[in-house]
């Protein structure tokens, strides 16, 4: 067990030998990593001191006034949120070795290889396959799509089929994956803005060894669990003033022009006004419940609402700007590390506000979810529960 | 950072209203009475107001009250609107008493008043109708319609041109009105001009009233939170054991969503009522902003929230015998009270600086 105390102190002797003035960036994060003080939850030797994770506070405070680098949340975003708690659940002591110092630093950065075309909220239908060679790797073929970072990635983490006569959800196997393999080809997938923040991915005889196995054969559904779990812990953190999101940028152009006004979207951007400001007073609620330690199921209304007002608003504000309105700033293809909502116009916020309500799972699934585990709704019939896969209609 | 959770204070203030309510105003007892003379239960304001100290709840000490703050109270509002329980808890214990707790510096009969209501011996009603605001001063006409637990009142807080005037009920005239809600009744209140006592000029007056309209409708988005959370439960307790084409119709995905949409919205209305009662309880200077927001916020919630609630419970839901006609009368009438959502959202434009078109 560690204290606050102790932890200051080995912060402050990280800071000591390793002056962040004079020290390269990468140099002195891995030297934070090999202090324990990456992520203090974290067993020794893998970044962390098995302290609780409440303390990191403590180190990223004491970083942050010393003017220390960070390791940048960008592009190692999934890796950070996603495949290192996987990693750390079910890979061997090998697999955590090799992965979590790199990943952590920054110097290789992961994606994530589950959803396909023909499975998207029906995840556990996916149909990329594994099938075993006689020396023990696994040979993959298939499709992934909405892969985010996958142009830039050293590894994967990735689902795939390893029993296709058993129900759905029971022959699924995970993998990490090997960017560099040969077998693999990243096309930039273009989005409704004009650009492509993500990729389709093609599998193609990937060879993967068995020891980039996580977990058992045909366990990989209750590994992706691990996965998808920590992808929806991030809500609740950071404070947001009045007018901090997207009603900002309305609110703004409203006060600063006023020839653009009329009565119909006065009325209209008052009532998202008040719902933007019930959403942070929603937020800020939920984030005292999580420091009174007392976590509700409010965070699955959080990221429900965003999506609803996003879209909203956004869509007001296009009309708001009437003549001006029917511009876009550019069409050119880029691939963006970030969703900028703000540094750009009203008609990309219209257009990749719509992805709020898709992305990181449905407004469809998610009330089902709220419905069902929140309210005590009883689920509709399955009939896809005791069938093999390879018997489900597609 | 207002403080947007409920203590261990409130959950225990909770418990104890919650289970005299049941005990004694349940529904069933309310659709026996609401045709009758009255609407209250007998004894039920005594044991509120009076025995549990819930009608001084922030009244200070030293004039009769508990001492603690507009979250207790807000806590009270929120069972009584659970329960649609019809007591004058939101016109004298919050509206009259607030507009008395701003001039008892100053007024020695407005102290003394307060000591009665704080304690629950008197019930005392602002003779103004139910749909005054906090943004326009009241009529100082003598005769006042819509006056909401003037009934039950024994004194009428009465504005004039020339100040506040404390009214016995036996010198004024109040005829019933038949009310939407027929668990807050209405009336006609006409006073003489020379009738009763002054107890405050007209400037401290109107900042009296307009300071007890306002924590009026901080609070009742609390009991409006109440009402919302109650229909949403008994919608999900119905859904969940009403079957129909050999399923619970609960488990229809059509019907699931708009009991989970109805769940955020309710997240939503906590937040907004928990952050108008703490901006009333602290004196924040914030406070006529967080209630406008609340009161635009959960007058809608409750309406949406009683018209699913009647629409889910299908033809059950248009019965008399069935409570939901009771919540959605309340909440239909809460909508209007102490300023509609439009009116609410005028004061924000205002507050925040997003004026009308010229």
């Amino acid at each position: 067990m560690t204290d606050a105390q102790e932890l200051i102190a080995l912060t402050r002797q990280l800071l000591a030998d390793h002056p962040p003035a004079t020290t390269d960036r990468t140099d002195f994060l891995r030297a934070r990593f090999d202090a324990g003080l990456a992520w203090v939850h974290y067993p020794v030797g893998l970044g962390g001191l098995d302290a609780p994770r409440a303390l990191q506070a403590v180190v990223d405070t004491e970083l942050a006034a010393a003017g220390a680098p960070d390791n940048d949340p960008r592009r190692i975003g999934i890796g950070l949120g996603m495949a290192a708690p996987t990693l750390l659940a079910y890979g061997s002591d090998e697999v955590k070795r090799r992965f979590l110092r790199p990943l952590w630093v920054g110097e290789e950065v992961w994606c994530q290889l589950f959803s396909e075309p023909g499975a998207g909220s029906d995840l556990a239908a996916l149909g990329t396959r594994a099938v075993r060679d006689g020396g023990g790797d696994w040979v993959i073929d298939g499709q992934k799509v909405w892969t985010s970072s996958a142009h830039v990635a050293r590894w994967a983490i990735l689902i795939a089929r390893t029993d296709p006569d058993v129900p759905k959800h029971r022959g699924i196997t995970y993998f990490v994956c090997d960017m560099t393999d040969p077998g693999v080809e990243v096309r930039p997938l273009r989005q409704i803005t004009g650009e492509a923040e993500f990729n389709e991915v093609f599998l193609t005889g990937v060879r993967i060894p068995d020891a980039h196995r996580l977990g058992g054969i045909g366990d990989g559904w209750r590994v992706a669990q691990t996965t998808l779990m920590n992808e929806r812990v991030s809500i609740g953190g950071a404070r947001i003033p009045r007018e901090g999101g997207m009603i900002g940028k309305a609110a703004t152009t409203w006060r600063e022009r006023p020839e653009l006004r009329t009565h119909d979207l006065h009325r209209r951007l008052l009532d998202l006004w008040v719902d933007a400001e019930v959403a942070r007073l929603t937020g800020e609620r939920l984030r005292q419940q999580l420091v009174a330690g007392q976590p509700g199921p409010e965070g699955s209304a959080m990221k429900l609402g965003f999506a609803r007002l996003n879209q909203a608003i956004s869509g007001l504000e296009v009309e708001l700007l009437g003549e001006e309105g029917l511009l876009y700033g550019e069409w050119e293809m880029r691939r963006p590390d970030l969703v900028d909502f703000t540094g750009r116009d009203a008609g990309y916020r219209y257009l990749r506000s719509k992805g709020n309500s898709i992305e990181g799972g449905t407004t469809e699934v998610l009330l089902n979810i709220v419905a069902e585990r929140v309210l005590g709704l009883p689920s509709e019939p399955r009939n896809d529960k005791d069938v093999a896969w390879k018997d489900l209609s597609r | 950072m207002s403080d947007l959770l409920y203590s261990e204070t409130e959950d225990d203030l909770r418990a104890a209203v919650r289970s005299l309510l049941t005990d004694r105003a349940g529904h069933q007892e309310l659709l026996g009475r609401v045709e009758t003379d009255s609407p209250y239960v007998p004894g039920l304001w005594k044991a509120l107001a009076g025995d549990m100290g819930a009608a001084g709840l922030f009244v200070p000490e030293k004039l009769g009250g508990q001492g603690a703050s507009h979250r207790e109270a807000a806590v009270v509002l929120e069972e009584l609107g659970r329960a649609v329980t019809p007591a004058p808890y939101l016109t004298s214990a919050v509206v009259a008493t607030e507009t008395l707790l701003a001039l008892a510096g100053e007024s020695a009969p407005a102290a003394e008043l307060l000591v009665g209501l704080a304690g629950g011996r008197t019930v005392a009603v602002l003779a103004v109708p139910l749909t005054a605001t906090p943004y326009a001063e009241p009529s100082v006409a003598s005769t006042v319609t819509g006056v909401a637990d003037a009934v039950a009142a024994d004194v009428l807080l009465v504005p004039r041109a020339d100040g506040l005037y404390a009214v016995p009920a036996t010198e004024a005239t109040v005829e019933p009105q038949t009310p939407l809600d027929l668990t807050r009744p209405l009336a006609t209140v006409t006073t003489e001009a020379a009738s009763g006592t002054r107890i405050a000029g007209p400037e401290e007056a109107a900042a009296a009233v307009r300071r007890g309209l306002l924590a009026g409708a901080g609070l009742l988005a609390s009991e409006q939170l109440g009402l919302a959370e109650w229909c949403l439960e008994e919608t999900v307790r119905h859904t969940r054991e009403r079957h129909q084409f050999n399923r619970p119709v609960g488990s229809f995905q059509a019907l699931k969503h708009r009991m989970a949409q109805l769940w955020l919205d309710v997240v939503g209305a906590r937040a907004a009522a928990r952050a108008a009662a703490d901006a009333l309880a602290t004196g924040s200077p914030d406070a006529p902003l967080t209630v406008a927001v609340a009161q635009a916020y959960c007058s809608k919630v409750a309406v949406r929230a009683a018209e699913e609630c009647v629409q889910l419970h299908g033809g059950i839901g248009m019965t008399w015998e069935h409570p939901a006609h009771l919540a959605l009368k309340r909440a239909k009438s809460d909508q209007l009270a102490l300023g509609s959502a439009g009116r609410h959202q005028d004061a924000i434009a205002g507050l925040v600086g997003l004026p009308a078109p010229a």
